[in-house]
Parts: structure tokens; C-alpha cells; sequence
């Protein structure tokens, strides 16, 4: 009873959500609702048996990806009406994408109920290896059987790391940075001088 | 519990249902007493260590000072800036409020005391506390004021820095304790060095963990020395500079319940939680939420005796701290931590 109630209310909220994405005028609304849908995405996964995969999403996604979403939504002046205003001109391409997705949509969901991928059951129970909890089964297989993939997949995000870091750092002149070796190892001698003036006379520095 | 309510003559499912609401009320209400009475522990502890008397007047030595200022806050107007985007002005505090609380259901009182005993415990504790960012990003941009939107991006990039080595810190306590069940992993610190000390403290290959974990609790709750996000001379109150009333109080029972969690977290995942500091028989007559509530207090203690000695970091000292100390080494010790443990044989 509780899992039907809960399923409903996470399937409900991410649906309307989702629309509210593309739906709400201002954009960080539409931000803050695309957030609302990954959470009640990551609840549907919950209920499924994907704990580690919903918790994962929340990290990455809402915990990082999305804040950083939001920095640049609210700090780009978008007007959004402006860009609304080229639909007709914009439709035709729209209506591509959205039948490529229907087609995934429908390919996907026939692959699925013809079990080719061994992905999970085809009545909606996924398949957990028995007796194991999500994270040993997912870093048993990580680790043997999609090594070379997995290490792959890192060295990708580390090239993409290196080219985003150079792409923006960039040597000024001017700055001066702070080296904390450096003031740590400064000692009182060589900092300071006492100099005992005669009156009368001022000191030179 | 749910078996007690199940001898009630209830069926499982509302068994279950108001076992887990009764539990939700245990941890909540008791927290929310806890929060009050810690933030005049603070001030008393920062009076104490300025030599000066703090909070006395209201109530026996002052006792009842924070459910005054509760009062107060509780009869004042709620303000809405006319400038602020209504709805999130209102939900952001709710959020940071409602985030405070989510964590403590994973965190073990006593063996087996425990809300909600899943295999993820530490993963919901970091997704939780990535979600904290919005309370403060939401409160920022929807005042529509500058100094409280300067306040929310420094809070939210500072969090989002110091997560990233936490959640190294924690790769390294969840290798050594083979679990992420929060209630697995203090049981794991039993009698972890020489059979005799209870904690992942006393290892010389976690201690260093322990200290930038502390540290980073700091940076992650926004305490002193890092509370660069309510510097008040730079920044009049932070992202909450336009709240009055319960807004205001929502922030500011969140920000502490926050704090006593990131010292439940302290306890919990390097001084053996529950577990007395010795494994000795006599010591476990006390009970175990005694030895965990004195934990989290010292902790507590900690934070305030910091905060009254130590002066604010600047924020690209608080960045670089983060990114290029803490980051690297997490790292390292990451390495060394399951290199050690590869070696020893560890995880036949």
C-alpha cells in the first residue's frame, strides 16, 4: 500500500515538474523545478531497489551539477522572452527532436520487454543479485568485469578537467598571490628592526 | 518499536506508520530543545572565555534565555520585502529548516537506536547535506538584495568546496569499516586499537582524517573561522539579512541543528559513536546514548571554544585551504588508507 502511495506521489511530482521546467517563465523557477524533478526521479529509483544509483543523483546532479545550473541562471540577465519569440521559426527543428525521442523512447522500451540486455525483469523488479547489497554487486562488476570501461570513463572527465581548466586560467600580471611557506618561515629578526632614534630626529625607512 | 505498536492489536502497515512517526517525534522534538539550549551554551561559552557573563537574566542563571528569544521572534511580523520573489523567499527557509532535521535519521543513538537503519546511511547523510546549498542559494537570489545574494554564492561555493574533500575523508572511514550502515560502522571501531581504545581516532592513519573532517565540519556549517558567508562587517547578516520572525528563527534553529550534527557526525564515524572510549566491561554499565551525547557535546564545545579564539579566514585562504591542501591530501590518504588495507589482508 505504502509502495503504491509512494510510487504515485514520486511519478505524479516528476511529471508535473518536468513540465513545470518548461512550462514556469522565470528561469531559476525552471531550474528549481528541474531539482524537484531529480529528487522525485531519485525517490522513483529508491522504490525500485537502485538505492545507490538514487543516491548518486542526488549528490552529483542536485548536489552539484544543478547548483552550479543555478549559478549560471542567475547570474546571466537571459531574456527569456525574447528567445520564446523565435517558436514558429524554431518549431520544425523542435518537432525532430521530439520524435527522435519518441523513436528511443519506443525502441528502448522494446528492447526492454524483450529482455536482449539482461538489464532486469520485465515486470519492473530490477535485478539485484541476491544477498548482496547495491554497492558490492555495482563495484564487483565496476571492478572486474567493466574495468577497462570504468577507467575509460575516468580518463575521459580527467581530459575533460585538464581542457576546461586550461581554457579558462589565465596568467595576469598584476596579481599577487599569497605564499604561506613563505610567511610562515618569516621570523621576527628579519621582519622587524628596532632603531632607537635620537629626539628630535625622525627615522628613515 | 513497530512490533510494540503490532501487540497493540495493529496491523503491520500502521504498526509501522506510527512507530516511525513516534520515532521522527523522539528524534525532532528532543532536538529542537537541544538546539535552544545549546545556543546559550555557546554564548555562555564565549562569555565565559571574553570574561564576561553572558545570558543571566531570564530565568535561573539565565537558563530559559533562548525560549525568550524564541517568543519574541515567534510574536514579530513577517516581513516580505515587496522586491523578493514571494515563494522562494518563503520555501528557502523552510528547505534549510526541514534539511536540518532529514540527517538525524540516520545517525545511531544506541545500538540499534536508530530511525532508519539502511545500508546507505553515510551516502544519505552526504546527499542530504548537498542539498543544504539551497536553503542558502534560494534565500540569497529571492531577497532580491545584493549583500544576502554576495552571501549565498560565497556559502554555497564554500559548501560545495569542502563536500568534495569530506567526501574523500569518508571513503576512508567507510574502507577501514567495510560498511556504509552508520550503526556497521561504529560497531567496527570496537576495540579497534590494541583491542582496548573504541574509534577510528586513535589510527594513525585516520587521525589526520579526523582532523581535517573537523575542520571541514567547520567549513561545511559555517562556523567560525569560516563563516565568511554572515560576515557581518562585510556583509551586514548574510543571505537572512531580510528575514524577520520564524524566517529568521527557521535559519537559525537549521544552522545549529546543522552544528550538532556535524558533531553527532564527528563522534559517530571516528570516536566510536554510542561506545564508551575504552572497551572495558565496566564502562559499558553507563548507557550508550550517555557516552554519545557527552561526545557530541564535547564536540560542541569544541566549536564554540573555536569560534571564540579564532579569527575569520579570508576567502581565498578559506579556497585554497580547500582545494589545494584538504583535496590533495583526502586524496593521498585515500590511497595510503587502501593500500594499507590491501596489504594487511583486510578485506579477506
Amino acid at each position: 500500500m505504502i509502495q503504491t502511495f509512494a510510487f504515485y506521489l514520486f511519478a505524479v511530482l516528476t511529471i508535473a515538474s518536468a513540465a513545470a521546467t518548461i512550462l514556469s517563465r522565470n528561469p531559476v523557477h525552471s531550474v528549481l523545478f528541474l531539482i524537484l524533478a531529480f529528487f522525485n526521479a531519485a525517490g522513483l529509483m529508491m522504490l525500485t531497489g537502485a538505492e545507490f544509483i538514487a543516491m548518486l543523483l542526488i549528490i552529483v546532479y542536485v548536489g552539484a551539477v544543478a547548483v552550479l545550473f543555478l549559478f549560471v541562471v542567475m547570474m546571466l540577465d537571459i531574456d527569456f522572452a525574447e528567445l520564446r519569440a523565435g517558436f514558429i521559426k524554431n518549431f520544425p527543428l523542435g518537432m525532430l527532436v521530439a520524435v527522435v525521442l519518441l523513436a528511443e523512447m519506443v525502441l528502448g522500451i522494446g528492447a526492454y520487454k524483450a529482455g536482449a540486455l539482461n538489464l532486469g525483469t520485465p515486470d519492473g523488479t530490477a535485478a539485484t543479485p541476491v544477498g548482496a547489497s547495491n554497492i558490492e554487486a555495482i563495484g564487483g562488476l565496476m571492478y572486474s568485469r567493466y574495468l577497462f570501461l570504468f577507467e575509460a570513463a575516468g580518463l575521459i572527465l580527467l581530459v575533460a578537467m585538464v581542457g576546461a581548466i586550461v581554457l579558462t586560467h589565465r596568467q595576469r600580471g598584476d596579481t599577487r598571490g599569497q605564499k604561506v611557506s613563505k610567511q610562515i618561515a618569516r621570523r621576527p629578526e628579519e621582519a622587524t628592526v628596532n632603531v632607537k632614534p635620537e629626539v628630535g630626529k625622525g627615522v628613515s625607512l | 518499536m513497530t512490533a510494540f505498536f503490532q501487540n497493540l492489536g495493529m496491523s503491520y502497515e500502521w504498526a509501522w506508520f506510527v512507530s516511525t512517526i513516534c520515532g521522527i517525534l523522539l528524534i525532532a522534538l528532543p532536538l529542537m530543545l537541544a538546539v535552544a539550549m545549546i545556543i546559550y551554551v555557546d554564548r555562555k561559552i564565549w562569555a565565559a572565555m571574553a570574561l564576561r557573563r553572558g545570558p543571566n537574566v531570564v530565568g535561573p542563571f539565565g537558563l530559559l534565555q533562548s525560549f525568550a528569544d524564541g517568543l519574541k521572534v515567534f510574536l514579530q511580523e513577517t516581513i516580505v520585502p515587496s522586491a523578493a520573489n514571494k515563494g522562494l523567499f518563503l520555501i528557502a527557509p523552510i528547505v534549510t529548516f526541514t534539511l536540518a532535521l532529514l540527517s538525524w535519521a540516520v545517525i545511531p543513538f544506541n545500538s540499534g537506536a536508530i530511525l532508519a537503519n539502511i545500508n546507505i546511511g553515510l551516502l544519505y547523510i552526504l546527499a542530504i547535506s548537498s542539498l543544504g546549498v539551497y536553503g542558502t542559494i534560494m534565500a540569497g537570489w529571492a531577497s532580491n538584495s545584493k549583500y544576502p545574494f554576495f552571501s549565498a554564492m560565497r556559502a554555497s561555493a564554500q559548501m560545495i568546496s569542502y563536500e568534495v574533500s569530506i567526501g574523500f575523508i569518508l571513503i576512508c572511514v567507510v574502507l577501514w569499516a567495510g560498511t556504509f550502515n552508520m550503526n556497521d560502522i561504529v560497531w567496527a571501531q570496537k576495540g579497534h586499537v590494541f583491542g582496548i581504545i573504541n574509534g577510528f581516532v586513535a589510527n594513525p592513519l585516520l587521525f589526520p582524517m579526523w582532523v581535517m573532517f573537523l575542520i571541514s565540519s567547520l567549513a561545511e556549517t559555517q562556523r567560525a573561522p569560516f563563516d565568511l558567508a554572515e560576515a557581518e562587517s562585510e556583509l551586514v547578516a548574510g543571505y537572512q539579512t531580510e528575514y524577520s520572525s520564524m524566517a529568521f528563527a527557521a535559519y537559525w534553529l537549521g544552522e545549529y541543528a546543522n552544528v550538532l550534527l556535524m558533531c553527532a557526525l564527528n563522534a559517530t564515524l571516528f570516536w566510536g559513536g554510542w561506545l564508551p572510549p575504552l572497551d572495558i566491561p565496566v564502562l559499558y554499565l553507563v548507557p550508550g546514548f550517555v557516552w554519545f551525547l557527552l561526545k557530541i557535546f564535547f564536540f560542541f564545545f569544541v566549536f564554540s571554544w573555536i569560534k571564540a579564539t579564532v579569527p575569520r579566514y579570508r576567502y581565498d585562504q578559506l579556497m585554497r585551504l580547500g582545494w589545494k591542501v584538504f583535496l590533495p591530501v583526502s586524496l593521498l590518504f585515500v590511497v595510503l588508507v587502501s593500500g594499507y588495507l590491501m596489504a594487511t589482508g583486510h578485506f579477506q
